[in-house]
This record gives structure tokens, C-alpha cells and sequence, in this order.
């Protein structure tokens, strides 16, 4: 049995950033493995380390060169080797449009052949919370979104889950295998990297591949979405700053809370 | 140029959300010059075309299939409604369920796809708005061609006034159950615990700005020191170094309080969506662009380690 796990590099803006054009401009960006996809990649792992059956647990990516880097962490982690896809007509839509996101990751899918996908709830940056159901909705396969909790019956093919949906309320589903579950923050601890694992992920494969390659024509990963500007957001309250060093903010924070009577 | 709105109801109860898509989906349709039309589906079909049947709607379709949502029924559904009212857009609520199905759906319809949707303008193309990064930037998005969808924010429209002279219609949708993959078994409450947040006055609640377990310490002793409620964001609780009870937001609690100070916390959507609610906002941060002051009355640009004895210091003197 084979799982798979989508991971993404996700792009974070440092606290003092600018716009040029309709990005952040690149200086003022760093990047991580994205926090859902952390928790996903942890979920397969334990799954293989619990089942003598399941086999392989295979990360795939789409993102340019730099992105192997953060691959490397989800090898070290326990992930036992690579796909990361990329070409040039992907550049720029790869944040925008969910869909042709899956279809590339469709593309994957179909040539592992894996049991089951985990993806993360949302990338980080781009927060579409939306390529894991496409993805499942284009193989024809079953899914569930923003699951909590998660116990899969090898014999049965069925996973036993929780999504979480609002105010505290989880919905409690079975799923029929093979499906695509997108993974929430909380169901697990990620491991941290163990120096073994890093050294170990040194020498784990990571496949390049080209559009090509997958088999997926350009035409099917244009996005119909097109990033026309960014800005900074305006804010909706007129915030008061109290200015000053530590002393003085905690002497005006003190004379607003007494003020409102919360506080004496 | 027909607008399909899909309301959401749990557990009995139509969701606020639902009356907010009705309002998007009006304006949606003026934009375009079109009816519209929303969708119900499972559930108490009857009361809730009742609730959804507004002068703003056209007509309400009720499909009256299972109790509660299941997106395969929900994927199905909507996908022949958008076929057979001739709808070229379609609205969903950008809720946890929204988005178990709507990427679904419009894989099927061949549509693009806009989640998380602040504010848009569809006179001619679409150009739809929503975040990134977390709420550190906006962005405006052009949707190509006349055929699209959304998935709008909670709380971002107003709710349309309930109830109205809406044709409310059976829809003709037939739901294939070979085709249900999965099933919804039953609900489960998350633990309650020593305090309920929703009924504090004050609050004190820490984010990931905190940066270790050992350092909680600091924050509860200012709680004490002020006589607050200690709340959190939701690493801390993933963590485990809260429990889930100390969880404001989305998937936690909803509060009210009359103070609330936010400290170490970014202020991401679904953290705001349980405290925007709250009188005063205090949020203390050292990220001068932090989201979390877009919605603060009193900001405070400073390092928590710094600010918060000075804090206790003011109490304690
Ligand atoms: C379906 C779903 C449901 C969710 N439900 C919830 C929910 O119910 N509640 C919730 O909170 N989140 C929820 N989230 C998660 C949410 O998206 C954010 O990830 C989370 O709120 C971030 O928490 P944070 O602000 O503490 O951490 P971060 O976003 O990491 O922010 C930490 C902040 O601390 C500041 N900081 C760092 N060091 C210091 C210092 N020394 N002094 C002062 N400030 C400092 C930083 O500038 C930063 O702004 C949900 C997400 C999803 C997808
Ligand atoms: N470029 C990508 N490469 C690999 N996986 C991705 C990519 N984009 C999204 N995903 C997966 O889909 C999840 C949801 O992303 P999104 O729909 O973009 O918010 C992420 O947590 C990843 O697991």
C-alpha cells in the first residue's frame, strides 16, 4: 500500500515588506514548508510506521527549484522520496487557481497509484483551501475536508474521521477509500527533523518533472485567474497606538483598562 | 445571466451565513442583470425555503433528500441545478462545508473557482477580492469569461430580511446514491471545560508570538494579576499547552467580552471571526503590519517580553 502527501513551500512576507507591481517583492520573503502540509506529512508517516503494509509514503510538489528545500525537510521527516512537478506556464497561476493546481497533482496521482492522498486544509500564503477536493472530485475519488482525526481500516478500505467544522462542532464520517483527506492543524505532533533524518534526506530522491513529463497539456494549467493588483488592506478601525517604550504602553494600556472598568 | 446561491443549515438550523449569500447573490445578479435563485438542500427543506424565501430571491429549489449535509448529495444537487436554471454563477458559502464541495462541483461545471471572497464587482468581467498571507495583503483577482464562482466570508454581507414573496419550488434533481461515497455517522461536541469564554467580560488571550510552553507562565500571571479570562489562539491548543476551551476563533469560541487584549496574535480570519465581537480590542504586537490591527481599537507595536511585566508592574505596584 502506498500513501501520498502533497506538500507546498509557502512563501511568508517579513514584518516590514513592500509591494512592487502586484507582489511582494522577493527580498522581503521567506519560505517554510507549509503548516498544514506538516501535519498531512505526519499523518502518512505515522500511518506507515503503524501498518508493516503500507509500503512508501511519496511527497509531491509543485513549485520551482528553490521549493526542494523545503522537500528536503518533509524527507527528513519521514517521507521516503520526491515528485516535484514544474514548468513555466504554471509560474504565477500556481497561487491562484485550485484547479489546474489538480490537475498536475491529478497527473501524479495517476501514475503512483497510491491508496490514499493527504493534502493540507490550506497553503498558508495563498489560502485557497481548495486543491485537495479538486483534486479528489478530478480522479474521481472520495474525500473529506478538514479532518481532525483520522483512523483507516486497511482491511475494509474505509477511513474513520472527524472534520471540524465551526463553533466547536465535529462531524464524525466514514469515507471510502481510495480518497483525498485534508489535513487540519491539531490532529497530530509533527515530529521535528532528527539530525539522521536530515542526513538521511541528503540521499532521497527527489524526481523533477516537466509538464511533459506528468502528460498534462499547458493549456490545462492556465489559470482563469489572474492577480490584477495587491495592496496593503485599509484598516477598519481607527486604532489608537500608544507610542512610547515598554513603560509608557503599559501605562497607557493600564489607563484604558481602568477606564473601561475592567481593571483597577 | 442567472445567479445559483447554495444556503447551509446544521443540525436543524440554517446557518446566518445562508441569508448573507442571499444578499451577495442579489448583488451578484444586479451586477449582471440576472435572477436568482438559491438552493436548499436536505435537511428541513419546507422552514428553511420559509427563511430563505426573501424579496431579494427570485425562487428558493428545495431538494428534499437526507437530514444533513453530505457532499456528495450537495455536489450532485448542485451541479443539475446550475444546469437546468440555466445559472451562469454560482455563490457558495466559504464555510468548512462550502469548501467540501464547491471545488467539487466546479470541477464538474469546467468554472473557475474564487474561495474566501471579501468584496466583488462583476459589471462586465469579474474582479473579485480577497487576502493573502494571512490578511497582510488584499488582492484583486479578474476572473476570465461569463461563467464562474465563489465562495463568499461569513459575515462580510449583511443577512437579507427573512422571508418574502420567493417562489419556493420542489427541484428536479435526481440523486444517484451509488454514487454517496461517504456518511455522515453522527456530531461531536468539543470538551468543555473549568471556564466558558463566551460568558467572560474580560479577556487576555495569547498567540504564537508566545513562543514556548514555558513561557506561558508570564501571560497567565498577567491574567490573574487583572483579573481576566485566559484565552488563546488556536497553535497554542493544537500544541496542547492550552485546552481546547482556551481556543477563540472559528473552530473554538465565540466571545463578547468587554475587553479583549490580543498579544503574540496575527489576527488570521478565523481567529477574528471569535473575537471581532468584543468592545475594546487591545492588541499588543511586534509586527507593525499584523492583520490584527486592521480591527484593534488600542495598538500596541512592542515586543510582548517587554510590555506584558510592565503590564503586571502597573497592577501589582
Ligand atoms: C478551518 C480552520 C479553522 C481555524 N480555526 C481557528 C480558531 O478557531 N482559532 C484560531 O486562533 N485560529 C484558527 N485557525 C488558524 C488560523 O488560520 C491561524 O493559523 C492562527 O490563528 C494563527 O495563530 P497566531 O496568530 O497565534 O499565530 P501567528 O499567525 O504565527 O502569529 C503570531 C504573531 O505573534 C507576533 N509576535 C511574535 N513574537 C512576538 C513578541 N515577542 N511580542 C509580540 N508579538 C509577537 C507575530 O508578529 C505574529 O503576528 C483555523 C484555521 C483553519 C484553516
Ligand atoms: N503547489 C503545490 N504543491 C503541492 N501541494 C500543493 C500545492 N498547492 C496546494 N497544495 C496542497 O493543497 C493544500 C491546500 O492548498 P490551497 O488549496 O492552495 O489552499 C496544501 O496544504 C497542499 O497540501
Amino acid at each position: 500500500m502506498k500513501v501520498l502527501v502533497t506538500v507546498k513551500e509557502v512563501a511568508q512576507p517579513e514584518d516590514d515588506f513592500e509591494i512592487a507591481g502586484n507582489q511582494i517583492q522577493e527580498k522581503f520573503l521567506e519560505y517554510d514548508l507549509n503548516e498544514w502540509d506538516d501535519y498531512a506529512v505526519e499523518e502518512a508517516v505515522q500511518l506507515k510506521e503503524e501498518n508493516d503494509e503500507v509500503d512508501e509514503v511519496v511527497g509531491v510538489t509543485i513549485g520551482p527549484e528553490r521549493s526542494e528545500e523545503t522537500i528536503r525537510m518533509a524527507l527528513a521527516k519521514g517521507v521516503d522520496r520526491a515528485v516535484r512537478v514544474w514548468d513555466d506556464p504554471m509560474e504565477g497561476g500556481e497561487n491562484l487557481d485550485a484547479h489546474s493546481k489538480a490537475e498536475v497533482l491529478a497527473a501524479v496521482v495517476e501514475e503512483e497509484d497510491p491508496d490514499l492522498v493527504f493534502t493540507g486544509v490550506q497553503a498558508d500564503d495563498s489560502s485557497l483551501g481548495a486543491t485537495g477536493v479538486a483534486l479528489a472530485d478530478l480522479l474521481g475519488w472520495q474525500w473529506a475536508a478538514v479532518v481532525n482525526q483520522f483512523d483507516y481500516d486497511l482491511d475494509s478500505e474505509v477511513a474513520n474521521l472527524h472534520r471540524e467544522l465551526e463553533g466547536g462542532v465535529e462531524e464524525v464520517t466514514e469515507v471510502e477509500a481510495p480518497a483525498v483527506f485534508t489535513i487540519q492543524t491539531g490532529i497530530n505532533e509533527p515530529r521535528y527533523a532528527s539530525l539522521r533524518g536530515i542526513r538521511q534526506a541528503q540521499s532521497k530522491e527527489i524526481a523533477v518533472k516537466n509538464l511533459d513529463d506528468v502528460g498534462v497539456d499547458a493549456s490545462a494549467v492556465e489559470s482563469r485567474v489572474t492577480l490584477q493588483e495587491m495592496y496593503e488592506p485599509e484598516s477598519e478601525s481607527d486604532t489608537e497606538y500608544i507610542e512610547g517604550g515598554a513603560a509608557e504602553q503599559a501605562a497607557g494600556v493600564a489607563e484604558v483598562l481602568r477606564d473601561k472598568g475592567v481593571a483597577e | 445571466m442567472t445567479v445559483l446561491a447554495v444556503a447551509e443549515h446544521r443540525q436543524g438550523e440554517l446557518r446566518d451565513v445562508s441569508l448573507e449569500a442571499v444578499t451577495a447573490g442579489r448583488q451578484l445578479a444586479d451586477d449582471t442583470g440576472g435572477d436568482l435563485h438559491v438552493a436548499v438542500i436536505s435537511g428541513d427543506v419546507d422552514a428553511f425555503a420559509e427563511t430563505l424565501a426573501a424579496d431579494a430571491v427570485d425562487t428558493v429549489h428545495k431538494v428534499d433528500y437526507g437530514d444533513e449535509f453530505n457532499h456528495d448529495v450537495y455536489t450532485q444537487a448542485v451541479e443539475q441545478l446550475y444546469e437546468s436554471v440555466g445559472a451562469s454563477k454560482l455563490l457558495i458559502p466559504n464555510t468548512v462545508n462550502g469548501l467540501d464541495y464547491a471545488p467539487a462541483v466546479t470541477g464538474r461545471l469546467d468554472i473557475p473557482l474564487v474561495t474566501d471572497v471579501v468584496d466583488f464587482d462583476a459589471n462586465g468581467q469579474l474582479t473579485a477580492t480577497r487576502e493573502m498571507y494571512g490578511g497582510k495583503v488584499e488582492t484583486e483577482l479578474d476572473v476570465e469569461g461569463s461563467e464562474f464562482a465563489v465562495t463568499i466570508r461569513p459575515t462580510e454581507w449583511e443577512p437579507a430580511e427573512a422571508g418574502g414573496g420567493a417562489d419556493v419550488v420542489d427541484a428536479d434533481v435526481e440523486i444517484d446514491e451509488s454514487q454517496i461515497g461517504s456518511t455522515v455517522t453522527g456530531f461531536e461536541a468539543a470538551a468543555t471545560g473549568d471556564v466558558d469564554l463566551s460568558e467572560s467580560e474580560f479577556i487576555v488571550s495569547i498567540g504564537r508570538g508566545i513562543d514556548e510552553e514555558d513561557n506561558l507562565d508570564l501571560i497567565e500571571d498577567l491574567a490573574d494579576t487583572l483579573g481576566a479570562d485566559l484565552g488563546a489562539s488556536r497553535p497554542l491548543v493544537d500544541n496542547e499547552w492550552l485546552p481546547k476551551n482556551r481556543q477563540v476563533g472559528q473552530s473554538g469560541k465565540v466571545v463578547t467580552p468587554d475587553v479583549y487584549i490580543a498579544i503574540g496574535i496575527s489576527g488570521a480570519v478565523q481567529h477574528v471571526a471569535g473575537m471581532k465581537g468584543a468592545d475594546t480590542i487591545i492588541a499588543i504586537n511586534t509586527d507593525p503590519s499584523a492583520p490584527i490591527f486592521d480591527i484593534a481599537d488600542i495598538g500596541v507595536v512592542g515586543d510582548l517580553f517587554d510590555v506584558v511585566p510592565e503590564l503586571i508592574e502597573e497592577f501589582e505596584g
